[in-house]
């Protein structure tokens, strides 16, 4: 197991590569010049080359690449051409914001989907399964944004109940620690901080959870269905144990080995999505923020943060084919013999 | 005394059989699976209906004629944010244009975005897996490759940068949303070429002599177009919803055309005092998103043997 | 006895029609008695088999008859009571080893999981137990074979799994549903041998869902005869082999080859194929696949009569066949 493991973290190694060359291609062969958006518009010729100079720009793009790439794997990204901070910094204090963001929605995803899903799948063709898979087709047809916006338009703007933008308020801001506030307040002690905290991200978290429960529902209704029909299924009823367990603990664990993948591919599309919810919601992470760097060609923050939302994408599916081979002994044990 | 294997051997001929009758016939087949899906035939005709809106909107633009209550581009400060009513049943927008029209001319965009982008990621992605899956190798292992690292980055942001490369505006908006699901297309195909290559029909095709591109062409694709249809249906909802993404933020399709994504991000800050203008753009997304995963799941649903048996 | 079936009757409600998959059997297991039920996939063994369980599965549906087990009719029994007796007092073995154990867990933790739910006993007492009935079925080192999970073992030895699995708790009635069918022939014969080595053991009777007169013949002690939903003929084995009446059972021996025949024969074949359950010829179902159809055979339904503790359905017994069967 834990050879497979090293193999394939070093199989990652040429992913990532390969992504920081695609990203380093876009950015730097075909984007537009940042020198005059970062001088302005009235910079003078002078003034730009010497810019460009002094940031590598009019090196070969081999070298600029090299230069890159000998400096990330001494954990050095460069910096910001705007705010002149190390790029290491500028993501690591916007980074937690999102990851916080994206676990929340996950865990909701996961719960809501998987829980839709086995109720549908074994009261078939009910009134709940008709709802639910409503709900779930509905649920991949919403732009997120839009769900955000509807949320924000509803629970803020008419009922008053919950704030429509930011993180927290900025009185209660814990001490960091993780970063991620939820945590930070909770080992300041401070329930004040954790509630206000907790108000900020429902919507978020909601407005981008949505869609990838969705495919979790979906997923697990057609998983479930298909392993209530299988032989064992038959003996475990057999067995005379109640049908809560028959579906819990015989069909649940079956039928949840491939829900598992969809999950880790749902967290990959969550980092997406949170671009679009962080926007909505004003949430100071790292999506928006890229965003904006990619319009402001910020060639060195858009290269550090790609290649790390690809590192944490490649990362999970790793975790999810770990979890995977857990779940399902066939696969541990072939691997074993061979 | 067994007397079933007979039968048995006979049903595994007719299955062979059907495998390899001809995609004209798999793609009837399929429709006449489709018909009887309602919750398709509800998508159908909401497709339907919305290209036919597009067409009359864009054929009365060609002749000069003002089909839609109110031009949809023409503002007039002085009647901005008039609440749905019987003149303008969904209101107007902060330039004082009327929504509805709006919301009918945008129909154009996004179908023809969704199908477009569909296009370009559908012919380079087959092309792609045919190839990596029909050589195999080193040639797969370098097409997979790349196509894992652009998996890799969340489409959205590949997408954006497409953006930020090409510039901003419609052409480009499909350039960059058509590149960015090329991978899904060429997994599909390569792993059905994978699973069909080994067929005798098509070995049979090689140890004939056929020039591999005919192979392709003539012996496999015929064989996994239905599940290229049925991908290429869901891939215009997902090729929608990337349009209004990319609009949302301000990178997409540009004014004078009014796509309904751009709508919603220009009327963000109005969200507590104008809502409206940010309720119908967002059901009309939906809607068009909704009707192309229906009628893709009714697809599937008809492709798949299990549900043809019924 | 120990299993009464009555006028059970058990329907399929498809979109385009009836399946009556079980039409009106009754018949009966004495404690520590092997029968066995014979016939083709389709003529309602499994679903029989099933229906004594209160396993069907949508959209089978039983719409008569009693099953009574221990003189209490197990149709009458609430879900509860079901599970009760199910796994405990009636357990059963199926046809698909290969797919009927859980491939996520351990084999101990699925023999367990049965005797923990019907015993009050604590885990290491069930994990004894399991060990133990895992040795009894002949598993070679229980001890830790009982750590493998299904992939790990072959389809004779899950099979062994799966009996240990049902007799764990000693039932009085074990449902075997055609427990050889899927494996090797020498693999049969160690199965067939365990499970009359086990009712000696445990002094359980054993209902044996088959197609396969090889296995009846071998371990049996009384013989039903189904075809298309309805029992065609009863009797003990001896007499169902001595004398076949009904002509399906008849064609059934016939079509076994034979070792020691020296004829250059052809291996007798039944014309035709079983009827479209949803479109049932109106008479004798065999009617239009039978040898010796006479006219009112595709008119009328033959009732099972009784001859000489032998029952059998067909008009070719009426009356006048007394005459002749007297005389042999």
């Amino acid at each position: 197991m834990l050879k497979y493991i090293i193999k394939r973290i070093l199989m990652l190694i040429p992913v990532l590569i390969g992504v920081s060359i695609i990203v380093f291609l876009i950015m730097r062969v075909f984007s537009p010049d940042p020198a005059p958006i970062v001088l302005g518009q009235h910079a003078t010729q002078i003034s730009v080359e010497a810019w460009r100079q002094a940031n590598g720009l009019n090196d070969p793009i081999f070298l600029q690449y090299f230069h890159f790439i000998s400096g990330a794997l001494t954990g050095d990204l460069g910096t910001s051409f705007y705010t002149k901070m190390p790029v290491i910094k500028e993501i690591f204090s916007r980074f937690p914001a999102t990851i916080e963001l994206a676990m929340v929605s996950i865990i909701l995803a996961s719960l809501f989907g998987i829980l839709i899903g086995v109720v549908s799948a074994v009261k078939k063709n009910s009134i709940f399964d008709n709802a639910g898979m409503l709900l779930a087709l509905v649920g991949v047809s919403m732009p997120i944004f839009w769900l955000g916006i509807l949320l924000i338009i509803f629970f803020s703007g008419t009922l008053h109940w919950l704030p429509s933008s930011g993180r927290i308020n900025p009185l209660l801001q814990p001490g960091h620690v993780t970063g991620f506030y939820l945590v930070d307040s909770l080992i300041a002690g401070d329930m004040d901080a954790f509630i206000d905290a907790l108000r900020h991200l429902v919507l978020p978290a909601c407005a981008l959870a949505m869609y990838s429960m969705a495919i979790i529902t979906r997923m697990t209704r057609s998983s479930m269905l298909e392993t209530l029909q299988q032989d064992y299924i038959r003996t475990a009823r057999a067995k005379g144990i109640s049908e809560g367990k028959v579906i819990g603990k015989h069909a649940l664990r079956n039928g949840l080995i491939p829900i598992v993948t969809v999950i880790g591919l749902q967290l990959g599309s969550l980092l997406g999505g949170a671009v679009l919810t962080e926007t909505v919601f004003s949430w100071p992470g790292i999506g928006a923020y890229t965003v904006a760097c990619i319009l402001k060609s910020d060639f060195p923050v858009v290269q550090g943060v790609v290649l790390l939302i690809a590192f944490v994408f490649v990362l999970v599916n790793l975790i999810v084919d770990v979890i995977y081979a857990f779940l399902d002994p066939r696969i541990k044990y072939s691997k074993k013999e061979g | 005394m067994e007397k079933g294997y007979s039968s048995n051997s006979d049903e595994n001929l007719i299955q062979a059989a059907d495998y390899v009758e001809k995609p004209e016939s798999q793609l009837k087949e399929m429709w006449e699976t489709l018909k009887q899906n309602k919750a398709a035939v509800v998508g159908l005709f909401i497709i339907g209906l919305l290209a036919l809106i597009a067409l009359v909107v864009w054929g009365s633009e060609l002749l000069g004629k003002q089909i839609l209550p109110y031009d949809p581009n023409y503002s007039d400060m002085t009647q901005s944010f008039i609440w749905p009513n019987a003149e303008h049943w969904f209101g107007t927008d902060q330039l004082g244009r009327d929504m509805f029209s709006r919301i009918l001319d945008g129909t154009k965009i996004s179908l023809f975005v969704g199908v477009a982008a569909v296009a370009i990621s559908l012919s380079i992605g087959v092309m792609l897996g045919a190839i990596a899956g029909y050589r195999g190798g080193r040639t797969d292992a370098l097409i997979m490759r790349i196509m894992d690292m652009m998996l890799a980055i969340p489409s959205i942001l590949l997408a954006i940068a497409f953006m930020a490369a090409l510039g901003k505006g419609l052409d480009k908006a499909v350039i960059a949303i058509g590149l960015v699901s090329i991978p899904e297309y060429a997994r599909i195909v390569r792993g059905s070429i994978l699973s069909v290559k080994e067929n005798d029909y098509v070995q049979a095709a090689k140890v004939i002599g056929n020039r591999d591109s005919r192979i392709i062409f003539k012996h496999i694709l015929p064989n996994i177009i239905s599940l290229i249809v049925v991908r290429a249906t869901l891939g215009i909802s997902t090729a929608v919803l990337d349009t209004a993404a990319l609009g949302f933020l301000g990178l997409g399709v540009q004014p004078p055309y009014a796509e309904w994504g751009d709508m919603l991000g220009r009327a963000r800050g109005f969200i507590f005092t104008a809502p409206y203008t940010l309720i119908f753009p967002g059901i009309a997304i939906t809607i068009i998103v909704l009707a192309f995963n229906l009628l893709g799941d009714g697809l599937r649903d008809a492709l798949d043997p299990k549900s043809r048996i019924k | 006895m120990l299993l009464e079936v009555k006028n059970l009757r058990t329907e399929f409600k498809l979109k385009r029609g009836t399946v009556r998959a079980v039409d009106d059997i009754s018949f009966s297991i004495d404690k520590g008695e092997i029968l066995a039920i014979v016939g083709e996939s389709g003529s309602g063994k499994s679903v029989t088999s099933l229906s004594i369980m209160g396993l069907l599965q949508n959209p089978g549906r039983i719409v008569g008859g009693e099953i009574l087990f221990n003189s209490q009719n197990l149709l009458k029994m609430s879900q509860k009571e079901l599970q009760k007796i199910r796994g405990n007092k009636i357990s059963m073995i199926f046809q698909e080893p290969m797919t009927s154990l859980n491939p996520v867990w351990r084999i101990k933790d699925q023999i367990m999981e049965n005797i923990m739910t019907h015993m009050k006993i604590s885990k290491k007492d069930a994990l004894a137990r399991t060990i133990e009935m895992l040795d009894t079925v002949g598993i070679p080192s229980p001890a830790e074979r009982a750590y493998d999970y299904p992939h790990q073992m072959s389809g004779g030895m899950r099979q062994r799994v799966m009996t240990a699995m049902a007799l764990s708790c000693e039932p009085e009635l074990l449902i075997a549903d055609e427990p050889t069918t899927a494996l090797d022939v020498t693999i049969q014969a160690q199965i067939l041998e365990l499970l009359y080595r086990m009712r000696e053991k445990f002094h359980m009777a054993v209902l044996l869902i088959t197609h396969d007169l090889g296995v009846v013949s071998e371990a049996a002690d009384r013989v039903i005869v189904m075809y298309c939903g309805k029992i065609v003929e009863e009797a003990d084995v001896k007499s169902l082999f001595a004398q076949p009446l009904h002509p399906y059972t008849v064609g059934l021996m016939r079509s076994i080859p034979q070792i020691d025949d020296d004829s250059d024969q052809r291996l007798y074949m039944i014309k035709g194929m079983v009827p479209n359950p949803l479109h049932m010829p109106p008479g004798c179902p065999f009617s239009d696949r039978c040898d010796s159809c006479l006219e009112r055979c595709t008119k009328d339904m033959p009732e099972l009569q009784e001859i000489d503790g032998h029952k059998v359905r067909c008009f070719l017994y009426d009356k006048a066949s007394e005459g002749e069967l007297s005389t042999k």
